[in-house]
Order: C-alpha cells, then sequence, then structure tokens
C-alpha cells in the first residue's frame, strides 16, 4: 500500500498503548485484525464522550453491507474517520485483505510446525526414558508408547507428555 | 431426525458455560437443532459476527441489544435478546497498592458490604479513580457507574471508566494505567493468581440478579427461523437448569476447562461456580453465595428499560426515545413462549430487582 504511493501507514504493536496511538497519529482509517482483542477497546472510540476530538464512526456501519462482510469474512475489521469516502476506501480494504490472508496462511504454517517440533522433542524424550528405564531399544520403546495410546485411546504425544512430566516428579 | 446445523459464537468465559453445556450435554440435540460454537476473541467481533450472518446467535453482554438500539457503537441492525445466559458473575478487583491502603479501613475488604467497600475506595482514590471493563456496553460498566455514583462519586469528573480486554487486564494494572477493574470469571481469578491485584467485591453485592450475559440474535430471524431459535432457547434452560445443580459442578469445570473451551484450570472455574473465591494472592478467601447463576433466563424488559435510560442519560441521549427503543430488544414474548414448550415448565415467581443501596430497580416503562 505504501509503494503505491496509497498512504501512509503507521503500525501499532503495542497494544496497551492502541487508543494512545490512535489519538496522537490521527488516522483517517484503522485496520485491525478481527481476532484480536483489543478491538473492543477500538468501540471506545465510538462514544461521543471519547477523549479523542475527532469523531470516529464504525465502518461496517456506513459502506455498503457486501465490502463489510467480506473484510469480516477475511477477518479484518476497519474503523474509518467520518467523511473517508468509501471509493477511497475500497482499495485500501482490498490490500490489507490481500496481506491478511497471505500473512495468516504463514502464521498456520509456522504454528503446524512449530508443534510438530514440540511434539518430536517430547516422543524422543519419552522414547529416551523408556530405553533407559527398561533397557530396551528405541523401535521397542516407540512401539511401547503407541501400544499404550491405543490401548488408553489417547494420543500417543499424550502418553509421551504423560510420561516425561513423571519422569520429571521422579527425578 | 435431521439436525438442524445452527452456529453460535461464545467467548472463552465461565459464563459462557450454558451454550457449552448444552452442546456437550447434548440438549441441543434432544430439541433436534446440532449447535456449531465458534470460538471469538471480542464483544464487536461477536456482534459482527451477528450482523452479519456468520454465526446464527451468540452470547452478549446483556446490554449490547439495548446500545444498539440506541445507535450505539457503529451498528445498524437490530439484535433482540431471547434467553439471559448468566446473572451476575462479575467480580472488582483493585490493585495492590489500593488493597494495602484499604487494609485499614473498617469493613473494606470484608467482601460482602458494597457500600463500605465503594466509600473506602473513593476515599482512598486521590484523582480520578481509573477503573477497567471490557466493553463499553455492559453490565460491569453499569454497575461500576451506579455503584460509585449512588455513594457520591461524581462521574466522569471523578470516575474513568475505560475499556481494556479482558487478558491486558492484569498487566494495565500492573503498570499503573488502572487502579480498579470489573470483569467476569475466570479473569478476575487470573489477576489473583497472577499478584496483579486482590479482589474487593462480587458483582452480586450491587445488584443480584443482574442479567450478565444474554444470547443475541439479529432480529429479523425471530420472524424467519423462529422454531428453530425456540429449540435454542429451550436447550440454553435446560443447560441452565443443569448448571445450577451442585451435584453437577465438578463434571461442568472439567468441560469447561478443556483446551476447546476456556483451558485454564478446572480449580479456576471451580471457584465461579461454587462461589468459594480465592480474593488475594496471600490466600484470602470469600464464600459468595449466588455469585453466578444460569436458571433465570427469562430477559425482563424493565432490565432493557433501565439500561436504556442509564446509557441515554450518561451519553447525552434523549432518554424519552431511548427506554422505549431499548426495552423491546429483550425478546421477552419470544422467551416465554419457547419455554413453556417444556414439559412441565414453572415460570419462575417474578422477583424484586433490590439493589445494594436498598433502592428498587427504578423505571417508568410510561404503561
Amino acid at each position: 500500500m505504501k509503494n503505491a504511493g496509497l498512504c501512509e501507514l503507521s503500525v501499532v504493536s503495542d497494544m496497551t498503548r492502541l487508543t494512545a496511538a490512535i489519538a496522537a497519529h490521527g488516522p483517517d482509517i484503522v485496520l485491525i485484525d478481527l481476532d484480536n482483542p483489543s478491538r473492543d477497546a477500538l468501540e471506545e472510540l465510538t462514544l461521543a464522550s471519547s477523549p479523542l476530538d475527532r469523531p470516529v464512526a464504525l465502518f461496517v456501519d456506513q459502506s455498503d453491507a457486501g465490502l463489510a462482510k467480506m473484510a469480516i469474512e477475511a477477518g479484518v475489521s476497519a474503523y474509518v474517520v467520518d467523511g473517508l469516502r468509501s471509493d477511497r476506501i475500497i482499495p485500501i480494504l482490498d490490500a490489507a485483505v490481500a496481506r491478511f490472508n497471505l500473512f495468516r496462511k504463514m502464521r498456520v504454517e509456522l504454528n503446524a510446525t512449530k508443534r510438530a517440533l514440540e511434539e518430536r522433542k517430547t516422543i524422543d524424550r519419552a522414547k529416551g526414558i523408556l530405553m533407559k528405564a527398561r533397557g530396551i531399544d528405541e523401535e521397542a520403546a516407540y512401539a511401547l508408547l503407541r501400544r499404550t495410546a491405543m490401548d488408553q485411546g489417547r494420543k500417543v504425544i499424550d502418553v509421551a507428555a504423560a510420561l516425561v512430566s513423571t519422569a520429571g516428579l521422579l527425578s | 431426525m435431521t439436525l438442524f446445523p445452527l452456529p453460535v459464537g461464545f467467548l472463552p468465559l465461565v459464563d459462557a458455560a450454558p451454550l457449552i453445556v448444552a452442546a456437550e450435554m447434548g440438549f441441543d440435540h434432544v430439541e433436534s437443532i446440532a449447535l456449531d460454537l465458534r470460538r471469538a476473541t471480542s464483544w464487536s467481533g461477536l456482534r459482527d459476527m451477528v450482523s452479519f450472518g456468520q454465526v446464527l446467535a451468540a452470547q452478549m453482554l446483556s446490554p449490547m441489544p439495548v446500545a444498539a438500539a440506541l445507535g450505539l457503537g457503529g451498528v445498524s441492525v437490530g439484535l433482540s435478546a431471547i434467553s439471559v445466559l448468566s446473572t451476575n458473575g462479575e467480580v472488582i478487583g483493585i490493585s495492590n497498592r489500593i488493597a494495602d491502603q484499604l487494609r485499614e479501613r473498617p469493613n473494606a475488604l470484608a467482601f460482602d458490604d458494597a457500600a463500605a467497600a465503594g466509600a473506602a475506595l473513593i476515599s482512598v482514590a486521590g484523582g480520578p479513580l481509573r477503573v477497567g471493563v471490557p466493553f463499553p456496553f455492559s453490565m460491569h460498566a453499569e454497575l461500576l457507574y451506579y455503584w460509585l455514583s449512588s455513594l457520591g462519586l461524581p462521574a466522569p469528573s471523578a470516575l474513568e471508566v475505560r475499556t481494556v480486554p479482558p487478558p491486558l487486564m492484569a498487566a494495565a494494572m500492573a503498570s499503573g494505567e488502572i487502579d480498579a477493574f470489573c470483569v467476569g470469571e475466570p479473569w478476575g481469578s487470573i489477576a489473583v493468581e497472577k499478584n496483579a491485584g486482590e479482589l474487593l467485591l462480587a458483582g452480586c453485592a450491587i445488584w443480584p440478579g443482574a442479567p450478565e450475559k444474554i444470547l443475541g440474535v439479529r432480529t429479523d430471524l425471530l420472524g424467519t427461523i423462529p422454531e428453530q431459535l425456540g429449540a435454542l432457547v429451550r436447550a440454553v434452560w435446560h443447560a441452565g437448569q443443569w448448571l445450577d445443580n451442585p451435584r453437577n459442578y465438578t463434571v461442568a469445570c472439567e468441560i469447561l476447562s478443556s483446551r476447546t473451551y476456556l483451558d485454564v484450570p478446572s480449580e479456576i472455574i471451580d471457584r465461579s461456580l461454587t462461589g468459594h473465591l480465592l480474593t488475594s494472592a496471600r490466600g484470602g478467601t470469600h464464600m459468595v453465595h449466588d455469585f453466578i447463576g444460569f436458571s433465570q433466563t427469562q430477559p425482563q424488559e424493565r432490565h432493557a428499560a433501565w439500561m436504556a435510560d442509564r446509557l441515554a442519560g450518561r451519553l447525552g441521549l434523549d432518554r424519552s426515545a431511548a427506554v422505549p427503543a431499548g426495552r423491546t430488544q429483550f425478546a421477552a414474548a419470544f422467551h416465554r413462549h419457547a419455554v413453556q414448550a417444556i414439559p412441565g415448565y414453572e415460570p419462575d415467581l417474578p422477583r424484586p430487582d433490590r439493589l445494594f443501596d436498598g433502592r428498587d430497580l427504578n423505571i417508568d416503562l410510561g404503561e
């Protein structure tokens, strides 16, 4: 968006300073992840008694419903200062939605990878404990974990995690 | 039998329990609906999900449909409360600094004396009292404004009510941005666990039986899918009866604590269901009777009218227009009709709404 010369961007990452940052920048539009709990703090800005001198209106109130729906489905919500024309909002929102979707995909992948790594670490540790305690090899240790999990109707990772934490208590 | 799929939004809070229990214990299937619960992270998010039809109903703060009717918060669609999900369950917490000052005052930390606690809090404020609430249109905000202004604290000059998302409440308290908060569980107990502050009072000490969360739907759905929404009301009613039975507390805690729902230790949830609160990190405990309730599901128009009147008065709107606009957002007749179909259902006797200062909920419905 910046490269296209569309607008001036400021990114607020410290959510405890959100309303203060908005007051300082006086933006025309605020875009926020729908999953961000700090979105509720923005709601305060829509009240007449808000400490801000500029009136802020909720985007979904004044523009066409189709656009707002698209934004919400994509997980972005926007607060627009009164008076910003809707033909100026559309390209900004389009760009934000596209960008957001890309980031979300990356975030999901990253989380899945991280989780897989952590699970493998726990299973490896559980295998190690079993090998030492029962004098069996790695393959047998894994088979034992898997059989226990199946018998108890649990996931291998859950059995492994329980074993690791119990072993931690005993040592 | 085919089940009607019903997507419903909720926030991971103890008072989402009726929805969670209805889905987990199968009260929905009995009514030929299948709840599809969607967890959200903000009240404005839930409201927009309902407005744009991503979910058909959602857990909401009780003043939200009223605020929408008054054109507050930038919503243009009408919202209706078809059931009360929970009564009370709020806690008021104070920073450790204020708690230390209150220890000197008689009865201030007794936990059941709203007048003494409020008067003491006002006397130690030393400047405008800054209090965090989860949302501008919330029973938390209404209780605070009523409680402290009834004790003589002028708002807004001496009382600053700020919106702070509950996950950030402990941090806001620690950094000195707020002196106190009013939130729902488990957030009060989590603040105690983090040693961010102490609990001062339960919401039921200010207004016992205050409608805290409601089940909100887009008003036009009352005409388009009345059967399904009626079934939802009944499923939630059954869940509420189940939840208010002490024999079910342990199971309820386990269900709520799971990763899909609240994802907090069941021991913390147990505190609010039993009313056995841990009020400070140094181990203070208090037993609060009727801390939270789930079986008073009937929306009352006079409650909605009172909220409309309070909101309008505070925000400078026309009160005589606000009251009739707000009161009808509590769909009392719709709820009554739905629960009457339950075999053996008997309506609760009407209870007076007595506030902590001895006054009754005073509202002129223009009848």
